[in-house]
């Protein structure tokens, strides 16, 4: 048998506040200008603290610096990765603007890696559409050709949004291969554990005795709604129209509940108790999933007595 | 009071191992931790671990990996989102603190299941460097320069640090990348992301540990222990252009907090690349005399958020052994060195 990966790419934007110091340093990328904070010391730092790392006051001291600078250390890349400043070969680099003490981290469009070295001077490429966001300064590029500011009237900057996109492959234990290969047969599958013999699903290290479980168990696809929650609350990617009821079932033979839909009734008819049976999506369709059981729905057989759940809340 | 390692074990570095949840992986691994401790897990007060979701790819990751603990009925537990050897030091203080006598300690990690150095651009500042999604080995490299410009390190001296740990870690069954290595050859080959090749930096590693640690009266019970004798973690600024990237302060000031004697035998040293061990060497005043990373080091098996703890676990295991006197482990956290943790132990 082999162990069950998929491919999982996860994305979300991270919206965040930038408070004084970051807001005005944003607020000015917009205009085509690079502001660097000065610390007590005299030290101008770009990218700019909020805070002097010395005296711990906050930093309200905020003056222009150059869009030329110089190259203080850098490497090279040959394949850029998604989300880079650049999709064609380009350096990192660390770059001392004019008039700062410290060093900001960019990309270098130099076109070629014989043209980097440490003492190199660079200027700022602007983005054409600028929103008051570190891209703004869409990379840096060799010599000193810049373009000067561009003044406008809009409203400070206070907030940026960084889209994060991440891609994994999410591999399975080889339990948890075993239960969704018998999903793909259209077979609840769960595991005994050695020690206190309860019976988990799907099958996972018993989290009372901290042992794999072995022992394989059918269940059947029948059970009984422990707990459950109305969803009445619209969000991005939701499948069904609120309002809908998620549930914990534990399924007969279990010995830890499931969640899964309870459809087939108005959401305010489910109770805890409530008998329930898996409706299976037509076997044509089925594979290694657990979508291959669409909800679940009512029995009309009489309520379980809470005594026989109450263990598995 | 004193605190002592009663024991220690680990998962083998692979390239792909298993499951993304990281149980699995645990269930071996806390079972021969406490059989050599001679600890059943019920005797456990406390159990802190180290992982990371950006690693898993999900949210709470480590509260499926107590599942391996057996955490039912309700244990005392805790997490770090770093490396566990931050997690070592939080159960060390926990039994200073009184609050505990014994205590476990884990890291795991599948940072396969992703792209890792690009996961880690996400630990950098969110606001005006991780937009720009610079990788680690970028990151890395830009240090290794400096370090070079500097005169402080040489690309020689730092393929001479992956010959040493390739060849020691022959004798690791648990290392990732072991054998002989010639230096000229490795000197031929191309750069990965210049000045730094392939050999300069660690390979990508799943895997785990796990440590157990004892209060005086405790750790006195068992045959085979090693003393800490002091304990210190300090970091350095954020920002990669406000550091003076060839030096590694908060390394030397966490040895000096954690007393790090000048009589060390020897170092397990956290640096996932080359020119990190000369400079960490150098921050933590090592000589000569001292044997830095027996085990082959982190450039032969890099398990995120378990490979400083394994710096610390088989720094131990060498004066539990009695192959040294006195030893340190020690770990590394963010970019370029940013964060430094170091543990001194002793025989007695
Ligand atoms: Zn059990």
């Amino acid at each position: 048998m082999f162990v069950l990966s998929a491919p999982l790419t996860i994305s979300f934007d991270y919206t965040r506040s930038l408070g004084p110091v970051l807001g005005r340093f944003m607020t000015a990328l917009r205009e085509r200008r690079v502001l660097g904070s000065r610390t007590a010391d005299g030290r101008v730092h770009v990218p700019p603290l909020e805070y002097d790392p010395a005296t711990h006051a906050p930093v309200i001291d905020l003056v222009e610096v150059r869009p030329t600078g110089t190259v203080t250390s850098w490497t090279w890349t040959d394949r850029p990765l998604d989300g880079q400043p650049l999709d064609r070969p380009f350096a990192w680099a660390l770059i001392r603007l004019d008039g700062a003490d410290t060093a900001l981290l960019h990309a270098v469009d130099a076109g070629s890696r014989e043209l980097m070295r440490t003492g190199m001077r660079v200027s700022i490429r602007w983005a054409a559409d600028r929103t008051g966001h570190i891209r703004d300064i869409a990379c840096f590029q060799p010599g000193e050709v810049t373009d000067g500011p561009d003044r406008r009237d809009d409203e400070p900057v206070t907030v940026m949004t960084t889209p994060i996109r991440l891609s994994y492959t999410h591999t399975t234990s080889a339990d948890e291969s075993r239960y969704l290969y018998a999903l793909a047969d259209g077979r609840l599958l769960g595991q005994r554990c050695p020690v206190c013999r309860k019976v988990y699903v799907p099958p996972r290290v018993c989290p009372a005795d901290g042992v794999p479980t072995e022992e394989e168990v059918a269940i059947r696809d029948h059970g009984t709604v422990t707990t459950f929650c109305v969803v009445n609350v619209p969000f991005a990617g939701q499948r069904l129209d609120p309002p809908y009821v998620v549930a914990q079932i534990l399924l007969d033979g279990a010995d830890i509940p499931i969640p899964h839909l309870i459809l087939g009734l108005p959401a305010d008819q489910v109770r805890m108790g409530m008998r329930v049976a898996a409706v299976w999506r037509d076997p044509e369709s089925w594979t290694t999933t657990p979508e291959n059981i669409v909800h679940f729905r009512p029995t009309g057989e009489p309520d379980a007595p809470y005594e026989s759940y109450r263990e598995h809340l | 009071m004193s605190v002592a390692v009663i024991g220690f074990a680990q998962a083998p570095c692979l390239p792909s191992a298993g499951t993304t949840s990281g149980v699995e992986t645990l269930v071996p691994v806390f079972r021969r931790a406490l059989a050599e401790a001679g600890l059943d897990r019920h005797e456990v007060d406390f159990w802190c671990s180290g992982s990371s979701d950006y690693l898993a790819g999900r949210a709470f990751s480590f509260v499926n990996a107590v599942d391996a603990i057996g955490a039912y009925p309700p244990i005392c537990e805790s997490h770090v989102e770093m490396d566990a050897a931050w997690a070592f030091y939080e159960a060390y203080v926990k039994i200073l603190a009184g609050e505990a006598e014994t205590a476990l300690v884990y890291g795991f990690g599948k940072a396969s299941a992703g792209l890792l150095r690009r996961v880690l651009a996400l630990q950098l500042d969110p606001y005006t460097v991780a937009p720009l999604w610079p990788d680690s080995v970028s990151v890395a490299a830009l240090q290794a320069r400096c370090a070079l410009d500097a005169g402080v390190v040489t690309e020689r001296a730092m393929a001479e640090v992956a010959v040493r740990s390739r060849a020691d870690a022959s004798a690791n069954p648990y290392s990732q990348l072991s054998g002989v290595l010639d230096l000229d050859d490795l000197l031929a080959r191309p750069y990965l992301a210049e000045p730094l090749r392939a050999h300069d930096c660690a390979p990508v590693s799943d895997g785990a540990a796990a440590l157990v640690l004892a209060c005086g009266e405790r750790a006195r019970r068992h045959p085979r222990r090693a003393w800490i004798s002091g304990v210190a973690h300090r970091i350095d600024p954020q920002g990669l252009g406000e550091r003076d990237l060839t030096a590694a302060p908060s390394a030397t000031a966490a040895a000096e907090a954690a007393g790090l004697p000048g009589d060390l035998d020897v170092a397990e040293l956290h640096a996932p690349f080359t020119h990190q061990e000369l400079l960490l060497r150098a921050a933590l005043g090592l000589g000569e005399r001292v044997r830095i990373n027996p085990s082959g080091g982190a450039l032969c098996g890099n398990p995120m958020f378990s490979a400083g703890l394994a710096r610390i676990g088989t720094a131990a295991e060498q004066v539990m052994s009695g192959r040294a006197r006195t030893a340190a482990g020690h770990a590394t956290s963010g970019p370029a060195l940013q964060q430094n943790l170091v543990c001194v132990l002793e025989a007695s």
